[in-house]
C-alpha cells in the first residue's frame, strides 16, 4: 500500500519500510530552529541534560527575528545570551542582525529546507517548510533542547486531509486567499493531530511564495503540517540555493487519506479573518459594514516575500496611504528588502506614505514595531488574529492577503484592490 | 498522582497568546510568567489561585504559537493540572515535555463549571467531580508518552537514554 508524503518522510527517516496513522517512531531530524524567544529556554533546558556538544553545528538554526533589533533591555539580554550560545557551540546558522530575516522566509532561501527533509522549529509556523515538500513542524523549547543532544525527535504518524484545489482563481485572489478560506471552511481545530496535503490545478499554478503562505497557515488548522508535493517549481527555486543532496518524497498515487476534501477555486473571493480566530473567514463581497482600520501591515512569515511586496506596490503605486492609517512594510529577509529596492518598490511605498521596516516579527504578535491602542483595528497580512495578539487586548485584527491589506490602506477601511483606482 | 483543587473553566480555542502574552516573553523567569498567566483572558486569575488549583478548557486548548512560556507560566502559578476536551498539538508536547499532568476529557469538561472542586487521577487518567459525585474516564497516553512522563518529562527522559 502506498504511503502520503508525511509517512514517507518518518518512514525514511526512521529507517521503516512503512508507515501508517499511530506509529509512534524516533526520527532523525535534518535542522532543529529556534528564535530568540523559545532558544533561551531550548539553552536552559540543553544544558540540563550534560552533553558538551550539540549533534551536528550545522544542522541548527538560531534566529533572533520576533524582539530583535532588540526592543528592550530583556530582549537584548535574551538574544546575547543564544548569541553567547551559538559561539560556544559553533553554530553555522546563526543569523545576526544584518544577516538575519525572519525565520521563515531565511531558512528556504538559503536552502536551508530541502525535499524530503524534516525540519523541527520552536516556532509554530515551522510548517511553511511544507511547500517545499518537507516535514517542517512545530515543537516546543524542550523537544528543540532534546533534538540539538541527540539528532531525533519523536512523533506520532497523524492522518492526512488531503486538499485538491481545482480550477483557476479570479484576480487577485492569492495563496493567503486559499488557506484563509480553507481554515474557515474546516475550523481551527479542522486538522488537529493532522497532516494536510494541498494539491491540484491551483496549487500547480502557485508561485513558490504562495505555497509558503498556504504551508504556513497550516497550524491554524491545528495541522502539525501542511505539505505540497516537490515539482518543477522546487527544483527551479532551489537551483543556486544549494549544494547538498536530496530525495523528493511526494505521496504515492495509492496513498491512503483519511478525508479528501475538494475545492473548487474559481468562486473564491479575496478573503477576510475577522476576530479573533482565523477561521471567522468572509469573503469581500459578503463584507457589509465599513470597517475602518487605523493599521496596515504588510509582511511576516505568512506574506513578507517579494511577490507579496511586488503585489502590495502595484496597488499603492501612485496612491496615497489614508490619513487615518498608519501602513507599515516588514520585508521578511535582507534578500527580499534588498530586491524590492532594486525593483524601485520603495520608492513607491515611501511616496504613497508606507513606512518600511527592516525585518522582524515584531508587530505581528504584539512585540513591537506597531503595536495597537485600544479600540484600534488593523488589517494584516500575518497569521494570527486573536485576543490581544497585535497588542491591546481592546484592539482587533484582520487578517487579508497584501493585495486587500495595500487596498484597504488607501481607503481607510477594509476594501478590495478593485475599489482603488 | 492525584490532584485535588478549585476549577477554573474557560472556553473553546484558548489560545497561547492569552495563556502568556507575547509582551512578557521577553523573560522566562517564573515569577515572571506565573504574575500574568491567563492575563488576557481572564485578569484575576493570577491573583485568585491557589496552589493544587485545575484549569478546565473546552476543544482545542494551547492553541496558537509554540512558545512553552504558557505550559510554563501554567505549572508556575500552581495549577496542578489542566483537563480539556482537546489540545492543540503543540501544547499537548510541550505539557508532556515539561512535566505539566493533562487529560483530555470531554465528557467532565462538559459537566464541570468554574468553582467545582475536581479530583484527578492522572495515573488511572480519572476525573471526580466532587460536587455532583460523577466520575469520567479520560483518554489514556501512548505508552511511549507514559515513559516520558514517568521519567519527568523528556529531558529526564533523553538523559536516561544518553547514558
Amino acid at each position: 500500500m502506498g504511503m502520503t508524503m508525511i509517512e514517507k518522510i518518518l518512514a525514511a527517516h526512521s529507517d521503516q519500510d512503512a508507515l501508517k496513522p499511530g506509529d509512534i517512531v524516533n526520527a532523525r531530524v535534518d535542522m532543529v530552529l529556534g528564535n530568540d524567544i523559545t532558544t533561551p529556554v531550548a539553552v536552559e533546558e540543553f544544558n540540563k541534560i550534560g552533553v558538551d556538544k550539540v549533534f551536528d553545528k550545522e544542522k541548527i538554526a538560531i534566529v533572533p527575528d520576533h524582539f530583535a533589533p532588540n526592543k528592550d533591555i530583556k530582549a537584548a539580554e535574551q538574544v546575547n545570551m543564544i548569541r553567547k550560545f551559538a559561539r560556544k557551540h559553533e553554530i553555522t546558522n546563526f543569523f545576526e542582525v544584518g544577516q538575519m530575516g525572519i525565520e521563515h522566509v531565511i531558512l528556504p532561501e538559503k536552502g536551508l529546507t530541502l525535499p524530503g527533509e524534516i525540519i523541527i522549529g520552536a516556532d509554530s509556523h515551522t510548517c511553511t517548510y511544507g511547500a517545499l515538500g518537507a516535514l517542517g513542524t512545530g515543537v516546543g523549547s524542550t523537544d528543540m533542547a532534546a533534538a540539538m543532544a541527540t539528532g531525533k525527535a519523536w512523533f506520532k504518524v497523524p492522518p492526512t486531509i488531503k486538499f485538491v484545489y481545482k480550477g483557476k482563481l479570479k484576480p487577485h485572489v492569492s495563496g493567503k486567499d486559499l488557506i484563509l478560506y480553507t481554515i474557515g471552511q474546516i475550523g481551527v481545530d479542522g486538522a488537529l493531530y493532522k497532516a494536510m496535503e494541498f494539491t491540484g490545478e491551483a496549487i500547480d499554478n502557485l508561485s513558490m511564495e504562495g505555497r509558503m503562505t498556504m504551508s504556513n497557515m497550516a497550524i491554524e488548522a491545528g495541522g502539525k503540517a501542511g505539505l505540497i508535493a516537490a515539482d518543477e517549481k522546487t527544483e527551479e527555486y532551489l537551483k543556486g540555493r544549494t549544494q547538498r543532496d536530496y530525495t523528493v518524497r511526494n505521496a504515492d498515487s495509492d496513498a491512503e487519506y483519511e478525508q479528501v476534501i475538494e475545492i473548487d477555486v474559481s468562486q473564491i473571493e479575496p478573503q477576510v479573518a475577522f476576530p479573533s480566530l482565523p477561521e471567522n473567514t468572509k469573503g469581500l463581497d459578503e463584507i457589509e459594514e465599513k470597517i475602518e482600520i487605523q493599521q496596515s501591515v504588510i509582511g511576516s512569515c505568512t506574506n513578507g516575500r517579494i511577490e507579496d511586496l511586488r503585489v502590495a506596490a502595484e496597488i499603492l503605486k501612485g496612491q496615497k496611504v489614508n490619513e487615518n492609517v498608519r501602513c507599515l512594510v516588514f520585508p521578511g529577509s535582507q534578500a527580499v528588502y534588498k530586491q524590492a529596492m532594486n525593483e524601485g518598490l520603495f520608492d513607491i511605498f515611501i511616496d504613497a506614505g508606507v513606512a518600511v521596516s527592516t525585518p522582524t516579527c515584531g508587530p505581528c504578535l504584539g512585540g513591537h514595531m506597531g503595536v495597537l491602542a485600544e479600540g484600534e483595528k488593523a488589517i494584516s497580512t500575518t497569521n494570527r488574529n486573536f485576543v490581544g495578539r497585535m497588542g491591546s487586548t481592546g484592539s482587533e485584527v484582520y487578517l487579508a492577503s497584501p493585495a486587500v491589506a495595500a487596498a484597504s490602506a488607501i481607503k481607510g477601511y477594509i476594501a478590495g484592490p478593485e475599489e482603488v483606482k | 498522582m492525584v490532584f485535588k483543587g478549585k476549577v477554573f473553566k474557560y472556553g473553546d480555542n484558548v489560545d497561547t497568546d492569552v495563556i502568556i502574552p507575547a509582551r512578557y516573553l521577553n523573560s522566562a523567569d517564573p515569577e515572571n510568567l506565573a504574575a500574568h498567566c491567563m492575563e488576557d483572558i481572564d485578569e484575576d486569575f493570577a491573583d485568585e489561585v491557589s496552589e493544587g488549583d485545575i484549569i478546565v478548557g473546552g476543544k482545542n486548548f494551547g492553541s496558537g504559537s509554540s512558545r512553552e512560556h504558557a505550559p510554563l507560566a501554567i505549572k508556575y502559578a500552581g495549577v496542578s493540572c489542566v483537563v480539556a476536551e482537546s489540545f492543540a498539538r503543540i501544547f499537548y508536547r510541550n505539557s508532556i515535555n515539561i512535566g505539566l499532568p493533562i487529560l483530555e476529557c470531554p465528557a467532565a469538561v462538559q459537566a464541570t463549571e468554574t468553582g467545582d472542586q475536581l479530583e484527578v487521577n492522572i495515573d488511572q487518567g480519572q476525573v471526580k467531580n466532587l460536587r455532583t459525585g460523577k466520575t469520567y474516564q479520560a483518554v489514556a497516553f501512548p505508552p511511549f508518552m507514559q515513559e516520558i512522563i514517568k521519567d519527568g518529562g523528556l529531558i529526564e527522559h533523553v538523559k536516561k537514554e544518553l547514558v
